[in-house]
């Protein structure tokens, strides 16, 4: 275990020599991660707006470019080549995301683009201490109290302290000065405590599996549940382990950019073709939503969902409605 | 070991022909600008052609794996892309990336069977590939008959291919239907799924079916009504894709995803996911 007072954290940063991103609050005091310089503030919020999947898996970027002329065309391939950098003060569950979003990016066929950000990322966790009643990251196996990540930090009234998982986390902290264990334990101690009363700390997902597919999709309360859905797509948006994409061209005059951007399944064109349209309602897109995350994504993944826990559709839906109001309403008894 | 090539990042192709089928269908042959055919497929696997500017989408392959050339697409002008690939002219470049999907079962559940074929409309572009790779592999499968059907007879597609080489072949039977009465028609008039149940096809036939989703509606429910068993029909799905890597997440239906676990499904796999197609 290393320590690292609070006070020296822009010193320590800055003897990384590499570029790092922390969650930092913006002008309008919502916390987004950040490319730190000096100056620039950890958050004291418990989370930020948008999930760390931003930098894995940007809102938009370029895939390739094409230059046609009569009835020629040019492909332009311009990919960037990362540099190592630092993710640092990732909540648990932004954390076990990157690990959701690995079993699509990372499957057969690789997605580059991704793989290249992934392959040079050190990524720094920070344990929670407050988790607030939106958090049900437990209710998923996710342990907001120790973290994974390349190194695992814990913040206290005064200090840092660090614990390298990797080979390549040992590396980053190897300067600083050894830390007594204690603080952390105790630290530890009061924030399962919290996470062991979370209101929906212990949803009952039994049934939400491959086997239970049809009961599930047929279920009649579907209707209910999406009926008051505006199909915005913020919970899309902010979810860390949302990954849908399209793929769309823009022309500069010069090339035509193709790029890919974050789509929603909530959106009526998601999967309109001139052949027709398989979701016409909300309710078939609100039901495709849900039953990915808790039903199709872990038969397809050794049982893993497609949710960590993280609250921020809680927070952010307009209409209340979220995949907790889902889970208890068609899943498990145990949900009281 | 071939070169690592981003999945998303097409290559180039050349349309080197284009043949008008019907008003609306073309078929289009396309090689790599060395030539040569892109790569090679199974038949009923797809590939991701676009026209930059204007966009991608996804094709079924027309052409059978045992044409060495050049793959054939038989398109349908029926949106941006396709309205698009219908104006040019040949000699025009295009980017081509693929084979997607899992291909029909011709090497495996297909071997010794006596199929029958059933197409309607534009649907017949999928089955063609399989038909010439039963043609050109003769031996290894038994009778086929070939049903086929469309709004009229200029709207079936391939008609010279059909009634110049598929009817002439000793053990495959081919029926031709068009929905409606034409004065130069002397052949079946009425619509794909009557006309199967009055051919009344024996059961222990394998069946591969491709159409629009009402012909397969009503032709499965003569089938059924005739005794088949849906472990040996066949079909094709389609659905909206941007990636066809399985990544995009659109083309599902459960948890199957079409560009990659379809879109060739049996209709026993099919009754086990979702009525969502």
């Amino acid at each position: 275990m290393k320590k690292l007072p609070i006070t020296e954290l822009d010193s320590f940063l800055k003897s990384l020599n590499m570029p790092v991103y922390l969650p930092s609050d913006d002008p309008s005091g919502q916390a987004k991660f950040t490319r730190w310089a000096e100056g620039v503030q950890l958050t004291q919020q418990l989370n930020t707006v948008r999930s760390a999947k931003d930098l894995f898996f940007p809102q938009m970027e370029n895939l390739v470019d094409f230059k046609v002329q009569d009835q020629k065309i040019e492909i332009i391939e311009h990919r960037n080549v990362s540099e190592n950098f630092v993710i640092f003060g990732v909540r648990a569950c932004d954390a076990a995301a990157f690990e959701i979003l690995d079993r699509v990016f990372l499957s057969d066929p690789v997605d580059g683009y991704y793989k290249e950000r992934r392959d040079h990322a050190l990524i720094v966790t920070m344990a929670c201490s407050a988790p607030e009643e939106t958090c049900f990251c437990t209710a998923f196996g996710i342990d907001a109290a120790d973290p994974k990540g390349d190194v695992t930090a814990w913040k206290t009234e005064d200090s840092f302290f660090f614990r390298a998982n990797t080979g390549k986390g040992e590396k980053l902290i190897a300067g600083l000065a050894d830390g007594d264990e204690s603080a952390v334990q105790a630290q530890q101690a009061q924030t399962r405590e919290i996470l062991s009363k979370l209101p929906n700390g212990k949803l009952d997902l039994t049934g939400f599996d491959g086997a239970h597919m049809m009961e599930k999709f047929n279920d009649s309360r579907w209707k209910e549940l999406s009926e008051a859905c505006l199909g915005c797509g913020t919970c899309t948006f902010v979810c860390p382990t949302c990954q849908c994409y399209d793929v769309r061209e823009f022309n500069t005059g010069d090339t035509i950019q193709r790029f890919r951007c974050w789509d929603s399944c909530m959106y009526s064109d998601f999967t309109k073709m001139s052949a027709g349209q398989p979701r016409p309602t909300q309710l078939e897109r609100f039901r495709q939503r849900f039953m990915h995350k808790l039903v199709y994504f872990p038969d397809n993944n050794d049982g893993v969902y497609g949710c960590v826990g993280c609250g921020r559709c809680l927070q952010k839906c307009p209409i209340h409605m979220n995949i907790v109001k889902v889970a208890k309403t068609i899943g498990g008894e145990g949900n009281g | 070991m071939a070169e690592y090539r981003e999945p998303l990042i097409p290559m180039l192709g050349v349309v080197t022909a284009i043949r008008t089928d019907t008003p609306d269908v073309k078929t289009f042959t396309v090689t790599g600008l060395d030539g040569k055919k892109p790569f090679v497929h199974i038949p009923g696997q797809c590939a991701m052609l676009s026209i930059p500017g204007v966009g991608e989408a996804l094709f079924s392959i027309t052409s059978s794996p045992t044409k060495e050339d050049a793959l054939e697409f038989s398109i349908k002008k029926c949106g941006c892309v396709t309205d698009w690939l219908h104006a040019m002219e040949p000699g025009q470049q295009i980017t081509i990336r693929g084979p997607y999907g899992s291909g029909f079962p011709v090497d495996t559940d297909f071997r010794g069977k006596d199929l029958v074929f059933v197409a309607g409309g534009i649907g017949l572009a999928p089955l063609h590939s399989v038909i010439n790779y039963v043609r050109a592999n003769r031996a290894n499968y038994g009778k086929v008959d070939i049903v086929y059907g469309s709004r009229s007879m200029q709207d079936l597609v391939d008609f010279d291919e059909i009634l110049n080489e598929w009817s002439k072949e000793e053990g495959i039977t081919v029926h031709l239907t068009i929905d409606r009465e034409q004065p130069e028609w002397k052949g079946h008039v009425g619509f794909v799924p009557n006309y199967v149940k009055e051919l009344g096809f024996d059961t222990s036939r394998t069946v591969v079916m491709c159409g629009p989703p009402i012909m397969i509606k009503f032709t499965l429910a003569g089938l059924m009504e005739l005794g088949f068993d849906k472990s040996n029909i066949y079909t094709t799905l389609e659905m909206k894709m941007k990636c066809a890597l399985g990544k995009c997440g659109r083309c599902n239906i459960g948890t199957k995803y079409i560009c990659k676990d379809g879109p060739v499904f049996r209709l026993d796999q099919l009754d086990e996911l979702p009525d969502e197609y």
